[in-house]
């Protein structure tokens, strides 16, 4: 059986590793022209970095807040089904739920999921939770105060930070075939519409590439076996 | 006014969308196709985002630096280096580009 302190040290690994990055995204928002209370309240309240990268990132681009707000928002999504693997494998009793929801994102479910037995699963969700909340916070502070002492931050490179953000967050999602023309897809559509559209309202077209590839996926399969397949 | 919207809407939405997880009976998401989305969203969204984020100006298409830096973020990522390299790898090769004049 895995010892509490072993979990500890696996869930401060991933906390440590994954909360210093807060710093690149205080930098990269006060690059976007926020203030720093406007971008601790981000990582207060908002507390999933895609979603805070992205709407930063379309906030700079001059998109309107509803639809940057929107990008983030489908970004956000996939908590959701992080949080219904957790509630049956923590079993998160009723009252806390509403504090323990603040807490279900990528890393936390990856850490709990990792677990072999609930009490582990538990320790794990906790001390991941509360070491990322902390140190995502304080190097978020950080960043947006060290933007301003550091003056023009392009120069630095941070505004690479973002993009390579996502990039790490997607590389392991392209498992098969599927992902990878959806992955494609999107590239092309938000390139693509960038020039005619909106700010913001292109990510989000690019976001069809999803149910698109699963509805033709579904027809081609509806296709064979009717017998019609091409 | 327009940050402080975009972050209010943003916080409640994230926050609402965390606590669904929660509190929804564990039929309603298993469907299988709605499975598949939720698994297929985030992929459409993080290559459109890391796309834009690396070649737009503004609403124009631009190849500079930062093209260089994700290549060296992928160059890591495939290399399995740790998420805190990969990004590092990004920001430390764009400023070294723009530093040589790219």
């Amino acid at each position: 059986m895995k010892s509490d302190s072993a979990v500890v040290r696996d869930a401060l690994g991933v906390g440590v590793a994954v909360g210093l990055s807060g710093f690149a995204f205080g930098v990269t928002a006060a690059g976007a022209g926020l203030d720093v209370l406007q971008i601790c309240a981000l990582s207060l309240l908002v507390f999933t970095g895609a979603s805070q990268f992205a709407l930063v990132g379309a906030l700079a681009a001059g998109g309107n807040p509803f639809t940057a707000a929107a990008g983030a928002f489908f970004l956000g999504t996939r908590n959701a089904f992080y949080g219904l693997r957790l509630s049956q494998l923590l079993a998160v009793r009723r009252a806390v739920r509403p504090f323990a929801a603040h807490w279900v994102i990528d890393e936390t479910t990856a850490v709990a999921l990792a677990q072999p037995t609930r009490r582990a699963a538990r320790v794990g969700f906790t001390v991941t939770g509360l070491t990322l909340y902390v140190l995502w916070n304080l190097t978020t502070l950080l960043g947006a105060l060290g933007a301003e002492a550091i003056g023009d931050t392009n120069a630095w490179g941070l505004d690479a930070a973002g993009p390579a953000v996502f990039l790490a967050l997607l590389a392991p999602m392209l498992r098969t075939t599927t992902e990878r023309v959806v992955a494609g897809i999107a590239v092309v559509l938000g390139l693509g519409l960038l020039p005619v559209l909106p700010a913001g309202v292109p990510v989000l077209v690019a976001a069809l590439a999803a149910p698109a590839v699963l509805w033709w996926q579904g027809r081609t399969i509806g296709n064979k076996r009717k017998g019609v397949g091409r | 006014m327009n940050v402080w919207i975009a972050i209010g809407v943003t916080a409640s939405a994230c926050y609402l969308v965390k606590l669904a997880g929660l509190l929804v009976p564990a039929g309603a998401l298993e469907r299988p196709l709605v499975q598949r989305l939720a698994a297929l969203l985030p992929v459409a969204l993080l290559a459109a985002l890391t796309a834009q984020q690396t070649f737009s100006a503004g609403d124009a298409l631009v190849l500079d630096a930062r093209a260089a830096g994700l290549a060296a973020a992928a160059i890591a990522l495939v290399l399995r280096a740790p998420f805190l390299v990969v990004v590092a790898a990004a920001v430390a090769v764009t400023a070294g580009v723009r530093a040589l004049g790219g």
